[in-house]
């Protein structure tokens, strides 16, 4: 075969490969231009600003530890009953004399946090609920390698179960340890703020049970809501700040040893 | 499942200090241990080929087809620790139908087709084409099917066809480096992004994975070029060999360098988190760090090849250290991926406390499937050894 034989053949191949490539790329490329083929019906983003943006407050001091709250949302969200799996818990702090900071969340406080350390060594002791933060920079969501977790119109970060291919990527990414694998689902699991709740005008179950009123639920922007009030009232602060997760549940009176 | 649970009972007995209660499983286990692992063989196992072919260090002639195809074998296994590890695994491809723009993970499917397609198979290609039009006229049977098959009817065998193939198979080359560097330093970032979790979080993890996967691949190449040998019976050129290990210790002292930095501006800066940090490292991860990787993987083989820069010992005395030095090292890279997969996952977010970790022997997660997808691309490559030995090829690039 001379030279030109060689170029036919190669041309050829040339020709398909890149016929065949060009048109893979090219589909890539207008599978993002269908949304011009909707209506606008279809394209039309819910507006952001008739909606509730919910948030929650944690008022740290009116916290007895009973751990209500964590029984409450297993029951209510049907999460594994194992010491392992919680959307919420409570932490117990205790800080000694001596300095020292003991923590402690026996079943994420379910039952009751109790005491361990003798009353004369205690310096302070005060009890934190925990929860996702449901950030609007939110880590979790950022890591997702196919978008199966996102932030829902009205700020609360939720997962696609039908979509989650469970990489556990967020769940490294959560700074906070709120999310876990659900192992009968086998997808990330997390506090949606009962989403199927909040939807229907009625309070998170962790909220509805505080028997002291330490959380408080609401749309950050009704003015006129009591979460508005006790972050107007209350000098408050968010988890970790210095990793600007813009987190949406605050604390009053969180002490430097809470991370 | 109540296995699962027991488990997780056991660890949960085992907590030091507090960490929080999702924490006490590891999501990430030995499966994502050998992910960067294996990339990190094939970015290293490629690059040395690129040092003969780009870089023209003829002197590494005799490795360049081995190391090739033995970052092919390894590239072919390199997702399937991953795959397995998922939950969903028959989701998997969701990574490519909707990728989040915004996570660094997504994009590896792109990184690993893209290294696959347009770079290693490309290049092996290019560089086999006339072979497999010669080898096809004279085998026999399915081995002549197949040589017919994958030359994709191009059969010219001519000067100028091959001249053509060099020049295309170079270009593919110069694409591979920067491919190369890609894969594996996108692969640090996977952690090297994650600002929760401070053992990960330093802007130094993508250029740590590449240079530790230099290291990982040449250390490989050199053990499979010396194992080959012997098998084939044939005379292991010391030149050659002792090219490889002067380039390992070089690219050792730039990872050693690295790694050390790390610790150093650690320990300087003293954060937050600094004190889990040096309880872990002291703690649980001091044999397997300190001894295994720091130890055993790099100082060692650091001596080694360093004495070896100023005092040539016989023939037969290097073989033995260069087969001890790459083993140690290959073990030693395989324990940084443990320290920073495993390292990263032992300590709480809340920076209070420890869960433990103890291997699986069978599932999914279990170091039997660990040894399976370590074996498997070893006799991937035996295959493709026999199916394409890169010894019989007519040499034509220059």
């Amino acid at each position: 075969m001379g030279t030109n034989g060689v170029n036919k053949n190669r041309r050829n191949l040339f020709q398909t490969s890149a016929a065949l490539l060009g048109g893979a790329i090219a589909g890539t490329l207008l599978k993002p231009l269908e949304i011009f083929s909707q209506t606008s019906e279809e394209t039309q983003e819910p507006n952001k600003d008739n909606l509730p943006l919910w948030g929650m407050g944690v008022d740290i001091e009116k916290c007895v530890g009973c751990g209500k709250c964590a029984e409450a949302c297993k029951i209510e969200n049907n999460v594994p009953k194992e010491p392992f799996y919680f959307r919420t818990w409570v932490e117990q702090y205790t800080v000694k004399n001596d300095g020292e900071v003991k923590i402690e969340s026996p079943n994420g406080g379910i039952g009751g946090l109790k005491q361990s350390v003798p009353d004369d060594d205690i310096f302070k002791s005060f009890m934190v609920p925990k929860l996702c933060n449901h950030c609007s920079n939110a880590p979790c969501v950022q890591a997702c390698p196919v978008g199966a977790t996102y932030v829902s119109p009205e700020g609360v970060v939720l997962v696609d179960e039908a979509y989650c291919i469970g990489c556990s990527y967020c769940i490294q990414a959560c700074p906070y340890g709120a999310r876990f694998m659900n192992p009968f689902t086998k997808v990330a699991d997390k506090c949606t703020f009962c989403y199927h709740r909040i939807k229907d005008g009625l309070q998170p179950a962790c909220v509805e049970v505080c028997p002291t009123d330490a959380r408080i639920f609401g749309d950050l922007r009704d003015k006129k809501s009591d979460l508005v009030k006790f972050l107007q009232k209350n000098p408050t602060e968010v988890l970790k700040p210095h990793l600007n997760t813009k987190s949406r549940v605050f604390y009053n009176g969180l002490s430097s040893e809470v991370r | 499942m109540e296995e699962h649970f027991q488990h997780l009972y056991e660890a949960l007995s085992q907590v030091e200090g507090y960490i929080y209660p999702n924490e006490i499983d590891l999501h990430w286990g030995l499966m994502i241990v050998l992910y960067p692992y294996i990339t990190g063989l094939v970015a290293g196992a490629f690059i040395l080929a690129s040092l003969e072919r780009v870089f023209h260090v003829k002197v590494l002639k005799p490795t360049y087809g081995l190391a090739l195809l033995t970052a092919l074998a390894f590239l072919l296994v390199a997702t399937l620790p991953l795959v397995s590890h998922l939950q969903h695994p028959l989701r998997s491809y969701e990574i490519f139908m909707t990728p989040n723009s915004t996570s660094a993970m997504a994009i590896f499917g792109f990184v690993y087709l893209w290294y696959l397609m347009a770079v290693l198979l490309l290049e092996i290609w290019f560089d086999y084409r006339r072979d497999f039009v010669i080898w096809s006229k004279t085998s026999e049977g399915l081995k002549k099917i197949f040589y017919q098959l994958i030359t994709l009817g191009i059969n010219d065998t001519d000067e100028k066809s091959a001249k053509l193939d060099d020049k295309l198979g170079y270009f593919i080359t110069v694409l591979g480096i920067p491919s190369a560097f890609l894969l594996h330093g996108y692969v640090g970032f996977i952690f090297g992004s994650i600002k929760a979790n401070p053992w990960w979080s330093t802007v130094l993890m993508p250029i740590i994975f590449l240079f530790s996967a230099m290291v990982s691949g040449i250390a490989l190449v050199m053990i499979l070029y010396m194992v080959v040998s012997w098998v084939r019976k044939v005379k292991i050129d010391m030149k050659c060999l002792d090219t490889i290990a002067r380039y390992l210790l070089f690219i050792l002292i730039i990872d050693f360098t690295l790694e050390s930095l790390d610790q150093i501006h650690r320990i300087y800066e003293a954060e937050e988190s600094f004190d889990i940090i040096s309880v872990l490292v002291s703690g649980k991860l001091n044999i397997t760090l300190l001894i295994m990787q720091v130890a055993l993987g790099t100082i060692f083989p650091l001596t080694v090849l360093g004495l070896f820069q100023f005092y040539k010992p016989s023939e037969k005395i290097r073989k033995l250290f260069y087969f001890l030095v790459g083993s140690m090292v290959l073990i030693g890279i395989f324990f940084m991926r443990w320290n920073v997969v495993i390292g990263g996952q032992l300590f709480s977010k809340s920076l209070s406390g420890f869960t433990t970790f103890k291997t699986l022997y069978s599932g999914m997660e279990g170091s039997v499937m660990a040894a399976v997808w370590m074996i498997l691309p070893l006799l991937i490559l035996t295959f493709l050894l026999w199916l394409m030995p890169p010894w019989k090829k007519i040499d034509y690039h220059d």
